[in-house]
Parts: C-alpha cells; structure tokens; sequence
C-alpha cells in the first residue's frame, strides 16, 4: 500500500510540474462555465443539473488528455524501466498510476464546487441530485482514466494513447444516443453499456447500486488489461 | 547468505526468431567488480534486464542475493540497485525530490531516509545541485544521480549498464573513480564496450559476444592468455638491406620469427621480433644490433591488448 502512495504521489507531483493539468484545468473549466451559463438563466430554475450534463462530457473528452502520458511516456523514456525494477509488483504499479491520476481529477471535481454553491445562493438548490451527480462523476470518471491508463499502456506513444482512449470513451458515451434506430433487444443491451444512460440517472439523484456495480467493473476491467499489458513485457 | 551474489544458470532469452543470450552461466562473488563486454547487441543489457527481473529468461534461471528471480522477484529487486542504459530519470523531478521517491520505493522513512539521503549525496557529490530539476543538469551529473538513487538503499548488488558513455574523458573519470570508491564494499556488475574502462575498473572480465559468453577471466590472465610480448625495434640501416637485418635478428636463438617494415625515411627500419615463448629480448636485440653495425634508436615491448582479445573472441565464427 506504501508504494501504491508513493507512486501515486509521485504521479500527483508531476502534473504540476508540466503543462498538461493546467491546460486540461482550464480547458474544463471554461467550457463548462461557457455551456452552463449560457443557458442557466434561459431555465430560470436554481438546479445543477445542466452542469452535470455537460461536465460528463466534457469529461469524456478531456480525461483521455491526462492519462495518455501515464505509462506511455514512461515507457518512450525509459523510465518504466527503473520503476519496475524498484522492489515494486506491475499491480502496485498500476495502481499507484491509477492513483496519481485520480487525485488530480479529484482536484478537477473540487473546483467545481463553486456552481452548486453559487446556484444555491440564487434559489432554493436541492443537494440530493448534485451529491449523487458527483458521485456519478467519480464513478464514471474512474471508468474514464482505468481506460485512458489502459490504453496507455499499449504503446509507447502518448498520441496513439490519447487517440486510443477518445475512441473508447465517445464510443461508450455515443451507445445511448441512435437508439430509436435500433431493434429494441439490441438497444436496451446498447443503452446498459452506455456511460451516460448510468451516469444520467445518478446525475438525477438516483443511486442505483447496478450503476455503482457497472462502472467499478468497467474500471477494474480496464486496469486488469492494463497489469497484462505492463506484465506481458517480461515474457515477449 | 553465501559468498555468491549472483549466480546465473543457463540464461537463455529469444525475441522472436532471434536469440539474443544462449546458455549464459556465471557467477560473481561478493565484492566483486566484474565488467561484462561485449560488441553493442551481444546481449549484455538482456542479462542485465533478466538479473533485475525487468524481463525474464526463456530458459535457464538465476539468483541474486539468495533469492530466485522467478520466485521472489521482489527480494531480487530489493538486494540491487539498478542503473538501465542511458540513465532514464524523471526529468521533471528535482534532485532530492528524485533521491527521497527513490528511496521510499525501497522502503526507507524518516530519520533512516534523510541519514541514507545526506550519505548518498555526499558520496556522489551532489551537494550543490540538490534543489536543481533533472532536466537542468549536465549528462554527468545526471549519472551521478543514477548512481545515488542505485545506492540509496545499501543494496549489496549494484548492476550498471554503461554507466561512463556518453560522458566526456573528465566526467567518465570522476564516475570511474566513483565506481571504484564503491565498489570496495559492493558487488558490481557493469557494462561496457570500452576496453579501457574495464582495464581500469573491474576485476574481472565476462566478455560476451552474440549471445554466448567467450570470456571470463581477470583482465591480466585474459592478456597473458591471448597474447606473447613482441619486441619492437627501430634502427637506423647503415646501409645494410632490409633481408640482411632480418637476417641478423633470425639469428637470436630464442626468437621465433621477424618481420620488417619501412620506418621513417630511407635510412631507418622497423623490425618486429616476437619471442618462442614470453622471453624478455631486449638485451638480446640491443647485442644483435650493435654486432651487425646497425644504430638501435628504439626498442619497444609491446604485450596483446585486451582490445586483440576483445577483437579476436567476439569476431569471426562467434567464439569459442
């Protein structure tokens, strides 16, 4: 566990240190405070809701942008390999990535607090759906990053990786969205794999334990292939 | 623990179609400097990534420090400090935030962490640049660094891999020097494909060559294997002819056979005299010259260099 900490501490450090938080930060933010307010007094209703629409999104989009460079840069410098060879397991490892990567968007998460906190001043806010709103966001936020770390795991090149993990993340987020055109069999299937379908309805205050259950299993799906990838360089 | 640190048995690694280590066996005792040489791709880092457990043999296992690479990797990690080719640190780390990560991982904290910090630092010089990024830091320095993450830990194995290239003539010394300062108390297995890097640091010399190991012996007894003495005078003709001078060395009763060459100028010849077995001629070819009416204006003794052998074992059929 102390090695899991420390990586992911070191991790956490080394976003700071470059560029790409900052930009990811603020790339967030601004489309999320462009979209949220655009239409927030169209509505007229004190409620969080529009910003957990579009910060599920948003996120789709921009989480795939910090956990490219995870393992895929450390394995185009090299790095990887000093890592490894530490008394460390690929699992501790991987982890510790997992890790690293989730306090920075758990700081990501914190600095939007400031729109329900804002909206609860204008209205009458009801915390129910914005609480389970987050928790829906670190649920499907972790699928997000177990598939960004996954896929960075694949190559030594961080773009392959970035382009890797979009795929991945609109493809689940995309499920829900043409199924009108679908017999109803394969769009109720699509609709349970749908990122969104789940994340929505926790975004609504609904917590249902089959949402939990199914994002946990995306991510801990995704970290397993990711321990393959980075153990399978012992036997190739 | 026994007085073997590392002991590999039969190591073999293909890639593929391709073989990169076959049947490599050897062990290196306690405090022992040993240089593993070879042409670049002869399978070095391969035996040294298998050592660190960073990938594992096809066939044929080792041990390191007592522990089994297949069954403890872990305790084989613990027991090494590592420093893979070309010194990947994280660039963006500062030096001390570098070293204190390095030496949580191998499980130190605290009072113990900062005593081992100071002990390294000092050690490897780093005093000064301690609160500087990596990534700022001259190709030396960054060696240094690797060095001091590789010993934080006391580890009683420490495996290297090309530690001194890239460095300019000064930094390749200082790191040498550094080698040798811990290699008093260490084990150390180091790769190199320059011949006077080993000459200079280790005790002993594996040389591989595509695959195999060709080699293993002190640096001395690989020299005296492989090489006779060969005398090498320069004198001044006198107007005697080439075939004549020859003639005259044939004639020292130990020599075994000489060969002449033009020096410089027209009056001046360069004969070779390599001796039956490892006689010393000098006297004798001082003697010859002087009785045949040549001026000697040079005698030299010249022995087979580790870089002959090297060129001998690792080229041609692939070794012995």
């Amino acid at each position: 566990m102390k090695h899991i900490l420390t990586i992911g501490g070191r991790q956490f450090r080394s976003y700071f240190n470059g560029p790409v938080a900052y930009i990811v930060i603020c790339i967030v933010m601004l489309t999320l405070g462009f979209f949220f307010w655009k239409t927030f007094f169209l509505f007229g209703r004190a409620s969080a809701r529009e910003m957990f629409r579009w910060l599920g999104l948003i996120l789709v989009f921009a989480l795939p942008a910090l956990t490219m460079g995870l393992l895929a840069e450390e394995k185009r410098t090299g790095t990887i390999e000093l890592l490894i060879t530490m008394p460390v397991t690929e699992a501790q490892v991987i982890l510790g990535k997992f890790l690293g990567v989730f306090g920075l968007y758990a700081v990501l998460l914190a600095l939007t607090l400031p729109y329900p906190m804002s909206v609860a001043t204008l209205g009458d806010l009801d915390w129910g759906p914005v609480w389970g709103g987050y928790l829906g966001l670190v649920l499907q936020g972790s699928a997000l990053l177990a598939i960004g770390l996954m896929a960075s795991s694949w190559t030594n090149n961080q773009l392959i990786a970035l382009f890797v993990a979009l795929t991945l993340s609109v493809f689940f987020w995309v499920l829900d969205k043409f199924l009108a055109l679908l017999p109803t069999n394969a769009a109720s299937a699509l609709e349970w794999l749908s990122f969104d379908y789940h994340f929505q309805s926790m975004a609504r205050g609904v917590v249902d334990l089959r949402d939990v259950l199914f994002f946990l299993s995306v991510t801990i799906v995704a970290l397993a292939a990711a321990f393959r990838a980075l153990e399978s360089r012992r036997w190739s | 623990m026994s007085d073997v640190m590392i002991e590999a048995r039969d190591l073999t690694k293909h890639y593929g179609s391709v073989t990169a280590l076959k049947n490599a066996t050897f062990e290196v005792n306690r405090g022992e400097v040993v240089g593993f040489l070879g042409p670049n791709g002869a399978g070095k880092t391969t035996t040294m990534k298998i050592l660190t457990c960073f990938i594992a043999p096809s066939e044929g296992t080792a041990r390191v420090g007592g522990a089994d690479i297949f069954e403890d990797p872990i305790a084989v990690r613990q027991a090494i400090g590592y420093l893979p080719e070309s010194t990947p640190l994280y660039t963006e780390m500062l030096v001390l935030e570098y070293l204190e990560f390095a030496g949580k991982m191998r499980g130190l904290n605290g009072d113990g962490l900062r005593a081992r910090l100071r002990k390294v630092v000092e050690e490897t010089s780093l005093g000064d640049v301690i609160g500087k990024s990596i990534g700022e830091l001259s190709k030396g320095f960054r060696q240094r660094v690797g060095l001091a993450q590789a010993l934080i830990h006391e580890p009683p194995v420490l495996i290297l891999d090309e530690p001194m290239s890239g460095l300019d003539p000064n930094q390749a010394s200082e790191i040498r020097e550094l080698i040798r300062e811990i290699g008093r108390e260490r084990t150390i297995i180091l790769s190199t494909h320059n011949l006077a890097e080993v000459q200079v640091t280790c005790g002993r010399v594996l040389i591989i060559s595509q695959g195999q190991l060709v080699a293993d012996d002190t640096p001395e007894e690989l020299a005296a294997r492989a090489g006779k003495p060969r005398f090498i005078a320069t004198v001044r003709r006198n107007g005697h002819s080439p075939a004549d001078i020859r003639e005259a060395f044939s004639k020292i009763g130990d020599a075994q056979s000489v060969k002449d060459r033009d020096g410089n100028g027209p009056n001046e010849l360069i004969v070779e005299v390599v001796p039956k077995g490892t006689q010393d001629l000098r006297a004798d070819i001082f003697q010859t010259a002087v009785a045949a009416d040549l001026v000697l204006l040079g005698l030299e003794q010249r022995g087979e260099n580790l870089e002959d052998i090297f060129r001998l074992l690792t080229t041609g059929t692939g070794g012995a």
